[in-house]
């Protein structure tokens, strides 16, 4: 196995973890937007706070762990995709940067008026954030980025694939973050939010499998290299998706919310898989391969080292934060009261989310 | 003929790409922006640590409150901190793709570790945020400390990119293709070492100086208590420190240049010609290549820069036009820094020398008292004044080149300039915004502290409650 590829997995990892993690932090926008009116919202609002504030920091530094090792390992095709994409790719930045900042402004808003607005702005920028991420990866997935860079600034992220992409995202982004949300809140215990969510889980995850299913279709013409990776290499990563996805919404409808969770993550990851096994060995499809854009060798292996040191030291710094979630002491309670104030566990406690 | 003549003539004078301009303009803008609250990602965790160390191991409640406190409002800095970072992340490839693409894989491995280091930060901070009341206390105060080791190691890699592009070394050019590329040798440049302590410095004087300011101004609307002086020293001695040992740090890093960037020297000295021995220029402007209304002190330019009575630091005059960086801003910029580090130093001086020998200047009756906390107030401001300027001199005085020497910024920017420029507009809206939204919430979570609201509730509570009820 070459240098390159070594690096290229651990970049695609990176990839899926952002897809997984930060993608379920973004799908949480969907719900808090969509959760009616102040009084009404107030329960959904403050889960999707308990649930992502400890977390989406962490979470979100996934992708600039991709950003740093795609430049530095990859350098001529961060600067094509960066020249050529840079509307989505700002379009994206703007939402990034409004969701983090408006998330953590609403929480410690002192009005209702205040935490309104900038909860109306966390929502929907994360809603749109994942679309434009997604056009991005539908423009490289398709062909539309060229090796040299400075490809067309609009056709080059709005063709079908894109679009796909862009919808894909958005979908999967809200099933999986509903998924979390509804074990959270059954697992405080809160039926009635829990049986609002499951509900709107079962809603988005019909309709996103639906889109993904009907979007498979157009790819055969608009992006035939992808088409033939996703029905050749990687049909297994799409058919375990479609099963994955399937007893998902088939748990969630059966309330067996702590295994759906697992099904859920299960189901994004082997379709973004699924994306990356399919278009290998390009990077930028039809233009550069993977052995084509590496860097130089000593900067490859240099950053093989960086990935252990995040092997040794972030990824059991990271289980410590996600397993500490879990617990009963930070699970219902709301975060200012003591942990034996908490309300008492659920009868199903099983290990809550991530 | 002439036409033509004309036309190179003209290409000759505009030979920057279109997107330089905008490119420039928004990267000061958010870098400028994002440094403050790198200095808070930095240096406040040590702070806490501190202050939460006291809370638990001397049993101070006090402590304790602050800690608390002080963990809420870096939830907020930390967040707009987050965010900020990434937009220089998508930055390096929207604005700078000449560079990237070219030295991407030269440059880049210090930002791999930075990454690390900015995750481990990122999960410590979120343990530790939501872990009030849920971990054992003297576990929970030790997720401070990777949090601090973090601070150190980020800061180190992110210098030490700018090191690279200040002494760029790793590397070979042959044939215009770059090869031999060492990242190891890259990431240890010769100046790394130097500006990480600078900078690292730089971070608690910013963050200290800050953080004291506000408990300075409590203490000058009468709220005399243990609380405002405690809030108030923490922070204050760890600025107190860095701004006395920053003057060395800074010396030792400015009589590097001499060697390595002789024309950034020549403009921070507003030398324009080679004179040994060479004077200290205050102030002064260079207007038509005469230096105006600047006050010379013989012999002290030489002794700061050189070391040395009678070495002279190099002029204007012996570095071609084309590789001479913008002078006044540079040299007002480098000034500004100096005199305000300076300035730093000797409040930090007063304060601890008058404490030490007994008189006590935070004491409500004390003669000077309130001279101090008008100081120690106005010194927040300042120290991210002289961060901001402190950088400027750095970058805009090592132009024209992006890596000295090798690669002029001209060939790292892109070439779309219209949507670049709409970018700079929102970007400023966008930055406007955040910095309201940020003071908005951190005075009001002050004016909650101060009428006795310690938990700062969900804003929802209440109707949350109500609802439950209904049901």
């Amino acid at each position: 196995m070459g240098l390159e590829i070594a690096v290229a997995a651990a970049l695609f990892t990176g990839v899926v973890a952002y897809s997984v993690l930060g993608g379920a932090d973004f799908g949480s926008g969907f719900y808090d937007l969509t959760a009616g009116g102040t009084r009404r919202g107030a329960e959904l609002r403050r889960q999707v706070d308990h649930s992502i504030g400890p977390v989406w920091e962490a979470n979100h530094v996934w992708l600039i762990f991709v950003l740093v090792v795609w430049w530095t390992g990859f350098p001529s095709t961060f600067a094509a995709v960066a020249t050529t994409l840079a509307v989505p790719l700002v379009l994206a930045l703007v939402g990034i940067v409004l969701r983090g900042s408006a998330f953590a402004f609403r929480k410690y808003a002192a009005t209702l008026g205040q935490a309104r607005f900038f909860g109306v702005v966390f929502a929907a920028s994360s809603v749109v954030t994942p679309f434009f991420l997604g056009t991005v990866a539908g423009a490289i997935a398709s062909g539309r980025v060229p090796a040299q860079g400075d490809g067309d600034p609009w056709s080059s992220w709005t063709g079908t694939t894109s679009l796909v992409g862009g919808i894909v995202a958005v979908g999967t982004c809200a099933f999986l973050a509903g998924v979390f949300l509804v074990t959270d809140a059954a697992r405080a215990g809160k039926t009635g939010l829990s049986d609002a969510l499951r509900r709107r889980v079962l809603v988005v995850g019909l309709f996103t499998g639906a889109v993904v299913l009907a979007a498979l279709v157009p790819l055969h013409d608009d992006a035939p290299t992808l088409w033939a990776g996703l029905t050749g290499r990687a049909l297994p990563l799409v058919l375990l998706s479609f099963v994955a996805g399937t007893t998902t919404v088939a748990l969630v409808a059966v309330r067996r919310f702590g295994p759906a969770r697992w099904s859920a993550v299960l189901a994004v990851a082997s379709v973004v898989s699924g994306w990356g096994v399919a278009q290998y060995p390009w990077l930028l499809v039809d233009e550069v391969t993977l052995a084509q854009a590496a860097g130089a060798p000593a900067t490859l292996q240099g950053l093989l080292v960086a990935v252990g040191l995040a092997v040794v030291l972030v990824l059991p710094s990271l289980a410590y934060l996600l397993w500490l979630t879990q617990t009963q002491a930070w699970s219902g309670a709301p975060e200012e009261r003591a942990v034996s104030a908490g309300p008492p566990p659920a009868p199903d406690a099983r290990p809550r989310r991530r | 003929m002439d036409l033509l003549t004309g036309l190179t003539t003209l290409a000759a004078d505009i030979p920057d790409p279109a997107g330089l301009l905008p490119a420039r303009q928004q990267m000061a803008l958010s870098l400028g922006w994002h440094i403050v609250l790198a200095c808070f990602g930095v240096a406040f965790p040590t702070m806490i640590l501190v202050m939460h160390w006291r809370g638990v191991y001397r049993g101070d409640p006090l402590a304790l409150v602050l800690a608390r406190r002080w963990a809420k409002v870096s939830a907020v800095l930390f967040a707009i901190g987050a965010v900020s970072g990434t937009v220089l992340s998508f930055e390096m490839g929207l604005l700078w793709p000449g560079l990237m693409g070219r030295f991407g894989d030269v440059l880049g491995l210090p930002f791999a570790f930075e990454g690390v280091a900015f995750f481990l930060e990122a999960i410590f901070l979120g343990i530790y945020l939501y872990g009030w009341g849920r971990i054992p206390p003297r576990r929970h105060l030790l997720m401070l400390v990777p949090m601090a080791i973090t601070g150190v190691a980020g800061t180190f890699s992110v210098l030490a990119v700018n090191g690279w592009m200040n002494n760029p070394t790793g590397f070979r050019i042959v044939d215009g293709e770059v090869t031999d590329v060492d990242p190891w040798a890259a990431m240890f440049n010769s100046g790394v070492f130097l500006q990480f302590l600078h900078m690292w410095v730089a971070a608690f004087m910013v963050a200290g100086f800050s953080i004291a300011a506000v408990y300075a101004a409590g203490m000058l609307r009468g709220r005399r208590d243990r609380h405002h002086r405690l809030g108030f020293t923490v922070p204050f001695a760890f600025a107190s420190v860095a701004a006395l040992v920053q003057p060395a740090i800074g010396h030792l890093l400015g009589s590097r240049l001499a060697e390595t960037q002789p024309a950034k020297l020549a403009a921070f000295e507003l030398a324009t010609e080679t004179e040994s021995p060479s004077p200290l220029r205050l102030g002064g402007l260079l207007v038509d290549g005469e230096v105006r209304w600047a006050i010379d002190i013989p012999y002290l330019g030489s002794l700061i820069a050189r070391n040395s009575l009678t070495a002279p630091v190099q002029g204007l005059d012996t570095i071609p036009a084309d590789e001479q960086p913008p002078v006044n801003i540079t040299h007002l910029a480098f000034q500004s820094m100096v005199g305000i580090g300076t300035a730093l130093a000797l409040l930090a001086l007063v304060y601890w020398v008058a404490r030490w020998r007994g008189h006590d200047l935070l004491r409500p009756e004390a003669r000077g008292g309130t001279w101090l906390l008008r100081a120690a107030v106005a010194a927040g401001p300042l120290a991210v004044v002289a961060l901001e300027a402190g950088w400027i001199a750095t970058e805009v005085g090592r132009q024209p080149w992006v890596v000295y020497g090798v690669m002029r910024t001209t060939e790292a920017a892109g070439n779309s300039s219209t949507a670049l420029w709409w970018v700079l507009g929102a970007s400023a809206v966008l930055y406007a915004a955040m910095t309201v939204g940020a003071v908005l919430v951190l005075r009001s979570m002050a004016r909650r502290w101060r009428a006795g609201d310690e938990s700062l509730p969900s804003p929802y509570g209440p109707e949350l409650e109500h609802a439950e009820e209904q049901r």
